[in-house]
């Protein structure tokens, strides 16, 4: 073998590995997709302007509602809409199949593997950077939901404050589903490595398989307990299903929570082991 | 330095990708790495980067499996293929996340990406580039870690001759600061003006490891070629001297066995003009077609 001078650039003093030097890298690519910004915008208008759309339908027929039909109402029905979650579940789990999916397709993730080998590090920044991100953005969006609606409903005293009970479960369960369906958009991705099909998957599951699941049956009724969309419906009401369905297998609230932490688990394990052992 | 040991890639039962290559890539040259398309180099680079598993075998670099690293960009760069950037982001995002995945300065960005040329585009989404544009992005990126190993595969896709230049006499000053240097490409031409050595092979399997010199002499063999209004006399005459004659195309003779010396001094004698005396030596590149002739594995059909 010739002997060769060794290029100067051996002498640098290698620098440590450090795990936060992947979390930056992962925000910068966050942020560096305009899909990142519009998605979030989607989000957040989607959870304020529906709620404001649906305290305001509430406010205007107020005084012409029977007092049982008031009784029944829980004010959170209008600061975290059924129609505003559908919007937030197909954009957070978009962002999540983008964050993934759009690496893959691309061959970016070809890049990023060869830039560090450690593959269970760029998952585990990946997963962290975007859950953080989306529990503060579906924070901010449920917060506001709820102070914007309820403040419109105050107007005709229909409205209740932060320290009801039910309240703070409402809007919790509200702004975990953002991080959870970007979670389920992430491990779909991973396993699909294509962003479209892996967003039309994971409208079929976080959408359109729970109506096709109803509780008349003990197994039926654990199957939609266990969806992710039917849990956060069951967080959101403080008294659970309303009283003329109570032949029902009805939905614990632990049991809902149970759900929401079985699906971040699993996500992430998915996503994970998926990125792990796959050719990118 | 990049040692393969055995390296091999199975696809399914009947699909061997790379068969059984074991070779060194040496520090302070230029390896060019040749073969058809199919051949195996891309998978071959992959499986040197940890990409790709082998199936049996083993690839290091600098005597460390890649796999094993916990950062990659300061042992090895690479530019795998130019579409491996996310079309979305400016070229300045795509390195800096890579940098900072790396721990490696803003400033070390902005240097590489005047080295290739792209500062005053740094800031544009990588989507609406040329694809010359996006192999210099990939190169910048395999630039940014300033690493004793680079492989790059096809960089002179989509360059202009400008830019083809450029790259060459990077390569070769990469080399010339004792880094080790590995270049694919399935076009001899593209890389018998900057490669010092060459690793050819076909359908996975190596064919030749050995320096450009000692391919060359593979080509060998020598013709003259005349031009003459009378190729039946000097034809006749040439045979009896022992040389070999051929009538080649534009009625040209080809004629192996003599010096071009001889010829002239043979058509004088006979008072034969000559309008073209030139010595022909086969190129590289046929050295190379009839080299993997036999393991091109998409042959066009000749035409009839």
């Amino acid at each position: 073998m010739t002997t060769v001078t060794r290029p100067a650039t051996q002498t640098v003093p290698t620098h440590p590995a450090r795990f936060r030097d992947l979390l930056a890298a992962e925000w910068i690519k966050l942020w560096s997709l305009r899909s990142t910004w519009a998605a979030f915008a989607l989000i957040l208008l989607a959870m304020v302007g529906l709620a404001v759309h649906a305290a305001l339908a509430t406010h205007a027929g107020w005084p012409d509602w029977s007092a049982e039909r008031r009784a029944l109402r829980s004010p959170l029905w209008d600061a975290f809409p059924t129609e505003a979650q559908m919007f937030v579940v197909l954009a957070a789990s978009g962002v999540g199949a983008v964050a993934i999916g759009g690496e893959y397709a691309s061959g970016l993730m070809r890049t990023t593997f060869a830039a560090v080998p450690r593959r269970y590090a760029v998952a585990t920044a990946k997963l962290t950077v975007l859950t953080g991100v989306l529990t503060l953005l579906g924070t901010l969006g449920a917060a506001a939901a709820f102070a914007v609606s309820q403040a419109i409903l105050a107007d005709v005293d229909a409205s209740m404050s932060i320290g009801d009970p039910g309240a703070l479960r409402g809007i919790a369960a509200s702004a975990l589903l953002v991080p959870l369906c970007a979670l389920v958009g992430m491990a779909l991705a991973a396993l699909i490595r294509h962003t479209a099909p892996a967003i039309v998957t994971a409208a079929t599951v976080l959408l359109l398989l729970p109506t096709a699941v109803n509780e008349d049956e003990r197994w039926s009724a654990l199957l939609r307990h266990a969806m992710l969309v039917p849990a956060w419906q069951r967080l959101r009401d403080p008294t659970g299903p309303p009283p003329w369905l109570t032949d029902l297998h009805a939905a614990s609230v632990s049991g809902a929570w149970t759900t929401y932490a079985a699906w971040a688990v699993v996500a992430a394990l998915v996503t994970t082991l998926a990125l792990h052992r796959r050719a990118p | 330095m990049i040692e393969l040991d055995g390296l091999t890639r199975r696809y399914g039962r009947n699909t061997t990708a790379v068969d059984d290559l074991t070779l060194t890539v040496r520090p302070g040259r230029v390896t060019g790495f040749l073969g058809p398309n199919g051949a195996g180099k891309s998978t071959t680079l992959r499986m040197v980067l940890g990409l790709t598993t082998p199936t049996s075998g083993t690839a290091t670099v600098g005597g460390v499996r890649f796999r094993e690293l916990a950062r990659g960009l300061r042992h090895a760069g690479a530019l795998l293929d130019a579409a491996d950037v996310h079309g979305g982001r400016s070229a300045r995002a795509h390195l800096a996340s890579l940098a900072r995945s790396n721990g490696i300065g803003a400033a070390r960005v902005d240097e590489v990406l005047g080295q290739v040329g792209l500062d005053d585009a740094a800031d544009r989404r990588v989507g609406a580039f040329s694809l010359g544009m996006r192999q210099r992005v990939g190169i910048a990126a395999a630039l940014l870690g300033d690493p004793p190993v680079l492989m790059f595969d096809e960089p002179f896709n989509g360059l202009d001759p400008e830019g083809v230049r450029w790259v060459r006499e990077l390569f070769r000053r990469l080399a010339a600061e004792g880094r080790t240097v590995f270049v694919s490409s399935h076009l001899m031409g593209e890389v018998e003006h900057c490669a010092d050595h060459l690793v050819v092979i076909g359908r996975g399997r190596l064919i030749a490891d050995e320096s450009l010199d000692e391919f060359a002499a593979r080509a060998g063999h020598a013709e003259v070629v005349v031009r003459t209004p009378e190729p039946a006399t000097l034809t006749t005459a040439l045979v009896d001297v022992g040389a070999d004659v051929r009538p080649d195309a534009g009625g040209v003779l080809a004629v192996t066995g003599v010096s071009p010396e001889r010829i002239a001094e043979l058509a004088l004698g006979l008072r034969i003009p000559l309008h073209q005396l030139t010595t022909r030596t086969a190129s590289l590149e046929e050295a190379f077609m009839e080299l993997t002739a036999a393991d091109v594995e998409y042959a066009a059909r000749e035409t009839r």
